[in-house]
């Protein structure tokens, strides 16, 4: 099996597997980083996103082998001011999607640190919330530099 | 004292009356309004675990030497299995075991539906599970099937017998009134797709079968388990500390379940089973679709002086006929009602609960033909629900009622029509529409909760309920810390595990609040008495002088203040336990929640596109223990009610009965660029009759409006009646247009 190399949360990782494994899988089922959900497993919903050099990425749909830049994964966001804007503002539910919604904000925050509400629900708009935090979701993102 | 009771049972609508064994709650109730921790707004206990991504989940358990199963499904909608070959697929590398129809339960040979699953697989990897499913060799025996639910009613295929209810004389009302309006209201079949999928992980420990499973009712899968393996409920243990959605979807096991169960059985090893986001979209339960045929008729001055309804769910091939009769039985008050209420068993996907089984589809029909009498009579709709009012459900008081009070708040927002319709240009018509909202929501016993106390003053209230995501964990530990006199901080909740706490409520039908919040005060009373008890021993004080407050023992001269762990720090490692239970309901009393939603929209007149700007609401459900997470299930509920009535639809292949929008693309929910503003308020006055709590259930209420508060709203911005949902754009059209053709004849006729 061909070798994926991977730096996840300033780590580095090398593992095999085989040709086809997604990078949400390689997160998920090698690596024990589980706060990756896969809600669809196929790139509609949002919840298995990573960051990839900043960007956010559909980890179940990125192949691990072709990953060219260093991983983030809400593992490595967990001291990001964003996760106690969104405990404060109550922007978690089942929280299912949560992980994914703070991976997508930590991404547009870091390129826009005073997002509009426009500029908030643009960016956001490929992270689905069943449960409907969008509300809340907002308003820690637009309060979480406070 | 234990004291059994006959009485009747309420959950999601459905009542069955049953023997109870219940024990009386004797704490008063708590004054009105917020209190030290309870009614004020509090942060999720479970908040950063969620949020930091380290809450397990039952799709993030894995246990060693764990097999993946896969379902094999009908690709027809009604077919019989009349052969069936599973050992090619054992013959594949990894596969450990093969189940055919009947080998466990939910298997079957008869199948009903595309979906319906008929043989499991299990394997090392899921790839090679999902191969074991394509080399299973099946031979079927194609069925009739019928799709259509008025055929199925047509053909008396149904699903239980029909329900009629009948008062008064509906046909003299009728032919006395001075205005009839008959409309008939069509809604669609909708999914509850929860993010995470239907899913458990069965493994034997010993002779005991460990379920891990995304679940609303632990003790429930626990009783349907154990019936069909046949085990004694003792040997049977579930597990659910995080789920993932469920809205109604996952108040059981199902045949996931049962198939790693068997497969755990026969290979010794743990077997997960999780359907996919595709299987998700077709079988893991939905809200039916509905046709109701609805009469109303009205003197001109707006008295309704009768209501007809003839209802038909289209149930699926099993499930339930819902309550979709029931807003127009109970909304308003009327001497002259008769509905029926069909349930077509049809060869599609069954039904499930959704958030408000009935109430969503049957409020969208009544709510949508009342406005459509306010319009024929001229009458402003608020005033038209007001003259209308029920003081009484069919003769029996309510236990409370503050639906005059949330009308009176939801007048501001109602004025502001004028200045909305002003927005209108040639192209975007704006405008404002209202409706009422009615459901049961208040719970009941039984329930237990122990309260225990360790020498360090910590608090852990232990039951086991479930959090589906509502925040019960957080709304338990505000109650409990209110009665302990301790910050909310020293209190947490244990729950998710049948082997490791009480009996605890279905988190369904809005009930966990005011079913498990009065046993888990009960057991932080009793854990309190423990208390002060021994404090007046330590310091040789009577008991009825002292309290708790703010973490300290107080006497009430003021001569002694000591932390509380001072007192229970005597008890070393040993704890205080205290225990709980839900008292009964007021006999002879209706428990019900209301409210009312004002939804602003914009509709253009060109494309039909509907955009829904505004949405205030304002419900009425006794006590509010915590207004931050209250306001979430609030907004919750809207913009799923917003899913339901604009863009969500099942479709189903009208030939086969396949369904096509199996995936989050085709199948299109609300995303946070649909979301309108929000607006949330709360009436927050106690229940005096239900319990030591006086709260009701939230989450379902807020749904319920929404769809019709839409359509009322589109017909003030535009004149046209909307009569099915999802409101697309090709029946905004459609209704534009018959609103124009009937405004032409109108003008040919006054010509």
């Amino acid at each position: 099996m061909p070798e994926v190399r991977l730096t996840v949360n300033g780590e580095e990782h090398v593992l095999d597997a085989p040709v086809g494994t997604s990078l949400a899988a390689v997160l998920r089922e090698r690596l024990g980083l589980t706060g990756t959900k896969v809600a669809c497993n196929e790139g509609h919903c949002g919840a298995c996103t990573v960051q990839v050099d900043g960007v956010p990425r559909l980890s179940c749909i990125t192949l691990a082998h072709a990953v060219d830049g260093e991983v983030t994964t809400i593992e490595g966001l967990r001291e990001h001011p964003l996760v106690d804007a969104f405990v404060r503002c109550d922007a978690v539910q089942c929280g299912f999607c949560t992980p994914g919604q703070v991976v997508s904000a930590a991404a547009l925050v870091a390129a826009n640190p005073a997002p509009s509400r426009d500029e908030i629900r643009h960016a956001m708009a490929g992270n689905i919330c069943r449960c409907g935090t969008y509300p809340k979701i907002e308003e820690a993102i637009l309060t979480w530099r406070d | 004292m234990a004291r059994l009771i006959r009485t009747e049972k309420e959950v999601e609508g459905r009542f069955e009356e049953v023997w109870l064994v219940v024990e009386e709650d004797a704490l008063e109730q708590w004054p009105a309004g917020p209190l030290s921790v309870v009614g004020r707004p509090a942060t999720r206990k479970s908040g950063p675990a969620r949020v930091r991504g380290e809450a397990r989940y039952t799709a993030d358990l894995r246990f060693p030497g764990m097999l993946q199963a896969a379902l094999l499904r009908s690709p027809h909608a009604h077919a019989r299995v009349k052969r069936i070959d599973l050992a090619p697929a054992l013959a594949l590398p990894g596969v450990r075991a093969a189940l055919g129809p009947g080998e466990a339960p939910g298997l079957v040979e008869e199948a009903g539906f595309v979906g319906a699953p008929v043989a499991a697989v299990a394997a090392d990897f899921p790839g090679q599970a999902q191969r074991a499913l394509d080399a299973l060799e099946v031979e079927w025996e194609i069925l009739d099937a019928v799709l259509d639910p008025e055929e199925a009613v047509a053909r008396g295929q149904l699903v239980g017998e029909p329900r009629r209810n009948e008062r008064g004389d509906v046909d003299r009302a009728l032919a006395e009134a001075d205005v009839v309006v008959e409309a008939t209201y069509r809604t669609q079949a909708v999914l509850h797709n929860s993010l995470e999928t239907h899913q458990a992980i069965c493994q034997w420990v010993g002779d005991t079968l460990e379920v891990h499973i995304s679940t609303q009712y632990v003790w429930g899968v626990r009783a349907e388990v154990a019936a069909q393996l046949g085990l004694p409920a003792d040997r049977v243990r579930v597990v659910c500390e995080y789920m993932g959605g469920g809205f109604g979807s996952k108040n059981g096991p199902d045949e996931y379940t049962f198939a790693a169960a068997e497969l755990a059985r026969r290979t010794g090893r743990p077997v997960r089973c999780a359907l996919t986001r595709r299987e998700e979209n077709v079988h893991a339960g939905n809200r039916n679709a509905t046709i109701q045929k609805l009469t109303v008729g009205a003197r001109s001055d707006g008295t309704i002086v009768a209501l007809a309804g003839e209802f038909t769910n289209s149930v699926g091939w099993s499930g339930w006929s819902s309550y979709t009769e029931g807003p127009m039985q109970m909304l308003y008050a009327c001497e002259n009602l008769r509905t029926v209420t069909y349930g077509a068993k049809v060869n599609t996907p069954p039904m499930k609960a959704f958030r408000a089984p009935g109430f969503v589809e049957g409020t969208f029909g009544l709510e949508c033909l009342l406005d459509e009498l306010a319009a024929r009579l001229d009458v402003d709709p608020l005033e038209l629900r007001r003259r209308n009012y029920a003081h009484a459900n069919d003769g029996t008081p309510f236990s409370s009622k503050n639906l005059e009070e949330c009308y009176r708040l939801a007048e501001k927002h109602w004025e502001r029509r004028h200045e909305v319709r002003a927005r209108s240009d040639a192209v975007w018509k704006h405008g404002v529409g209202m409706a009422s909202q009615i459901w049961f929501g208040g719970g009941g016993p039984p329930s237990y909760a122990w309260a225990r106390v360790g020498s360090d003053g910590r608090v852990a209230i232990v039951t086991a309920m479930q959090d589906i995501g509502t925040g019960t964990r957080t709304a338990m530990a505000q109650i409990a810390a209110e009665e302990l006199g301790l910050p909310l901080d020293r209190v947490d909740v244990v729950l998710g595990d049948t082997a490791r706490g009480p009996y605890a409520s279905i988190s369904a039908g809005s009930s966990t609040t005011p079913s498990m919040g009065p046993a888990v005060r009960a057991a932080a009373a009793d854990a309190k008495r423990r208390i002060l008890e021994i404090a007046a021993q330590r310091y040789h004080l009577e008991e009825r002088v002292l309290e708790l407050r703010d973490g300290l023992v107080l006497s009430r001269d003021g001569n002694l203040s000591v932390p509380v762990e001072e007192v229970v720090g005597l008890l070393e490692a040993a704890q205080i336990l205290g225990k709980g239970a839900r008292g009964p309901n007021p006999t002879g009393m209706s428990v019900l929640t209301f409210g009312v939603q004002v939804a602003e929209v914009a509709v253009d007149v060109e494309t039909g596109e509907v955009r829904v700007l505004r949405v205030a609401a304002i419900h009425d459900v006794g006590r509010i223990v915590n207004p931050l997470g209250a306001a979430s299930q609030v907004e919750g509920g809207i913009i799923q009610g917003v899913g339901h009535t604009l863009s969500e639809q099942r479709l189903l292949d009208p030939e086969t009965g396949a369904v096509l929008t199996t995936s989050l693309d085709a199948y299109r929910m609300p995303t946070m660029a649909d979301v309108p503003e929000i607006v949330s308020e709360f009436v927050d006055r106690p229940d005096e009759h239900l319990t030591s709590l006086g709260s009701k259930g939230l989450g379902e209420p807020p749904i319920i409006p929404v769809a019709a508060a839409i359509a009322n709203a589109i017909r003030d911005a535009t004149g046209a009646d909307v009569h099915e949902l999802p409101i697309s754009r090709e029946e905004m059209l459609r209704a534009l247009e018959a609103a124009t053709r009937r405004e032409r004849r109108g003008a040919a006729a006054a010509v």
